[in-house]
């Protein structure tokens, strides 16, 4: 891990300093067409949002952005290399072309998205930072927690966050640093430290990977608004639509009712807004330089919104994430993408 | 250097590409220029990239507030310093665990060096059995070891192993008192610098009048008495003039005194006990350099044992260890980059992990990192090359 870490971060260093410059404007979906793949860089196994399953296959809701986005463009949602990474690999990685989407519970942030040469393409989960401590603490919520050593994960908007978060309320705290989400939990587990902080996503995620699942509760204080989101380079104008608005195909279908299931059925669909997203009624892939079916493919291959969310971290995964603010936004919730029109 | 007898026709100059010296002084001018070259073309091309990509570029960020906590720093630190300042304690927990590294691994290095040549059959085996088992295991997997395997089976707070009242041990780390000076404490390390001054002078009066008469005192056992008891006794003669700040069991976690982190204790174990191995049979070898005559010569002479090892066997011997000495303790300054496995803050994990992934200046904190490794590794080789030339022999 360490080793690879390193590696990346001189080859991408290297590869800023020798590539030329033309490449800088490679357009990035004649690449990835020629390559027959998308290059995705997802996490380094978060259950729910990118992990291997059992037979080696990436499962998650960030994983079907990528999965989206090859639909989309190779009209194959398989179609996807995936490059695990950690929270300080992934920018760099991104930055330097080793991977053309950053698909990583990534929150949108204005530093990262002005001056890293970022651009976010959206949320596809709203979160925010949460505790989770053991139950024998016997704690009632994150205003006990003064004098405590917590678990971070380095490079994250948590560990500056939650700086914030003990600053601003007067508290006090040791900061235990690890790279990698796994190295976190197993300071947690071993009681380095009381407290193990991330997005609540993560923690629920987190949470069912521990040897005692029951020992450990989640604090009711969430402290930071994280909106999770993918992101590409900047300067690639195609591209970032398409990532854009692949994720705006799922939950616009959720929002008209179209499902991997009923997907074949709705192409002879009289309601104008499934003819327009489905392509039976003009050509809105044609601006990205795909084809009219672009969203067909995402929607019967990956499915809308609400069957990832449910599948990956919703109610009927392991997880069990209720919808909350990702709700649509006609439910109560923040999910809003604009109309295909 | 061309050994050819260096014939010349008498006469007419030849013209310049046949001679050598000229001809030698073209080709590293042409060098030169094109490293020179490759270097403007690729900083240049570095900048055009970075800028059109987008991404901020120069030094500005170290100015800015950086916003995470570290968990151990030697100065003054918060969450609302500057990212400078983040460089500043990454890089003097990097010295902290290079340095007593450093120190550690040499006392190890040595005694278990001379133990492998010890007439004693156990000690000696004991000796090797530790080089060749430290040796040959990679550095990172000994400190996951001390990490992973023994610090982190130790108990929780609650539980501490608790030596008196005052040094707790817990998977949190080591607590000892910490001592709080009162007024009149200075006085102590006065005394101290005295005392050490003192032996100085005792130690060179001693060479002088051993060399004038042969008489000898036993200077060594006597400067660390003097060193030792002077301060003790102005101490005492003062009332003590310190208190002690226990660490006490508090909330979470124990409070006040020293912590000494875990993360810190598992690198330095690791770090010095592997280089220790190295540094053991560079010790082994050094000695072993020296022809076995000189031994009998000097026991000839009726030297006892010891003194044969101190003054003839082992002054000699540190000529042939110091050099590979110098490549041991850079690899161990280096290797503790490795912290960064197991999140000890030092300059890597808190300035080229952390700092580099907030700000995104990759360039830059690289940089800046690979310039304070090479600075240290520099100023490590030319105090060991002054030391090398100091000890060196003196041909006459």
């Amino acid at each position: 891990m360490l080793n690879k870490k390193h590696l990346v971060l001189l080859a991408s260093a290297g590869s800023m300093t020798l590539a030329g410059i033309a490449t800088a404007q490679a357009d990035v979906l004649e690449d990835t067409i020629e390559r027959g793949a998308v290059q995705c860089g997802v996490s380094d196994g978060l259950p729910g949002f990118s992990a291997p399953d059992g037979d080696g296959n990436w499962q998650g809701l960030d994983v079907d952005v990528c999965r989206a986005v090859a639909a989309a463009v190779l009209g194959d949602a398989d179609a996807v290399n995936y490059i695990s990474l950690n929270a300080v690999e992934r920018f760099t990685a991104l930055q330097s072309g080793e991977v053309d989407v950053l698909s990583r519970n990534t929150t949108w942030t204005t530093t990262r998205d002005t001056t890293l040469g970022l651009n976010f393409a959206g949320v596809n989960f709203y979160d925010g930072i949460g505790f989770m401590v053991s139950r024998d603490l016997g704690l009632n919520g994150a205003m006990e927690l003064d004098g405590a050593a917590i678990c971070i994960q380095t490079g994250t908007t948590t560990e500056l966050n939650v700086a914030d978060y003990f600053r601003a309320n007067d508290m006090e705290f040791d900061p235990i640093v690890f790279d990698t989400s796994e190295q976190t939990v197993g300071g947690f587990q071993a009681g380095r430290c009381d407290v193990l902080t991330s997005d609540t996503s993560q923690l629920a995620a987190l949470r069912i990977q521990l040897d005692d699942p029951e020992g450990a509760v989640i604090l009711p204080e969430i402290i930071s608004k994280e909106p999770l989101g993918p992101v590409v380079r900047q300067g690639d104008d195609t591209w970032f639509n398409i990532v854009k608005w692949s994720l705006f195909a799922m939950i616009n279908a959720e929002e008209y009712g179209v499902t991997s299931e009923n997907a074949e059925e709705m192409l002879s669909s009289e309601n104008p807004d499934v003819a327009r997203l489905l392509g039976q009624d003009g050509n809105y892939g044609e601006g990205m330089g795909l084809e009219a079916d672009w969203a067909y493919n995402i929607i019967s291959q990956v499915g809308n919104y609400a069957e990832s969310f449910e599948r990956n971290v919703g109610m009927g995964s392991p997880l069990e994430i209720e919808r909350g603010v990702n709700a649509l936004w006609n439910a109560g919730g923040f999910q809003y993408a604009p109309p295909i029109r | 250097m061309s050994v050819r007898p260096n014939i010349r026709p008498v006469g007419h100059k030849p013209p310049f590409w046949r001679d050598r010296a000229k001809r030698a002084l073209i080709f590293q001018i042409i060098l030169v220029a094109v490293v020179a070259a490759f270097l403007a073309y690729i900083i240049h091309n570095t900048q055009a990239n970075l800028n059109a990509r987008g991404i901020t570029t120069g030094f500005g960020f170290l100015s800015n507030t950086a916003g995470f906590g570290i968990v151990q720093s030697l100065i003054d630190y918060s969450s609302q310093s500057s990212y400078g300042r983040t460089f500043v304690v990454g890089l003097i927990n990097t010295l902290l665990v290079g340095g007593l590294g450093v120190i550690a691994a040499s006392i190890i290095g040595f005694t278990v060096g001379i133990a492998r040549l010890s007439p004693n059959w156990l000690i000696a085996r004991l000796a090797n059995a530790y080089i060749e088992t430290f040796r040959n295991i990679p550095v990172l997997l000994q400190i996951f070891f001390w990490y992973f395997a023994v610090l982190r089976t130790l108990p929780g707070a609650r539980d501490s192993m608790a030596f008196g009242e005052a040094f707790f041990l817990n998977v949190r780390g080591l607590y000892l008192p910490q001592p709080l000076f009162e007024s009149g404490f200075g006085l102590i390390p006065a005394t101290f610098v005295v005392a050490i001054i003192a032996s100085i002078a005792l130690i060179i009066w001693n060479r002088r009048r051993h060399e004038a008469t042969g008489k000898r005192l036993p200077a060594g056992l006597i400067s660390l008495v003097i060193i030792f008891g002077l301060p003790l006794l102005v101490l005492i003669a003062t009332g003590v003039p310190v208190t002690w700040e226990m660490p006490e069991l508090r909330g979470f976690n124990f409070r006040g005194g020293i912590t000494i982190i875990p993360e810190f204790l598992a690198l330095w174990l690791a770090l010095s006990i592997y280089t220790a191995s190295f540094i053991a049979e560079i010790v082994r070898s050094g000695i072993q350099a020296i022809p076995h005559g000189q031994t009998e010569a000097a026991q000839a002479l009726s030297l006892p044992r010891k003194l044969v090892l101190r003054l003839v066997v082992i002054p000699q011997a540190m000529r042939v260890i110091i050099p590979p000495l110098t490549s041991q303790y850079l690899n161990l300054i280096k290797n503790s980059s490795l912290a960064t496995a197991i999140g000890y803050p030092d300059l890597v994990s808190v300035f080229a992990g952390t700092t580099l992934n907030q700000t995104g200046q990759a360039i830059e904190v690289i940089a800046m990192t690979m310039a304070v490794y090479l600075v240290i590794s520099l100023l490590v080789s030319m105090f060991m090359n002054w030391f090398n030339a100091r000890v060196a022999l003196v041909e006459r």
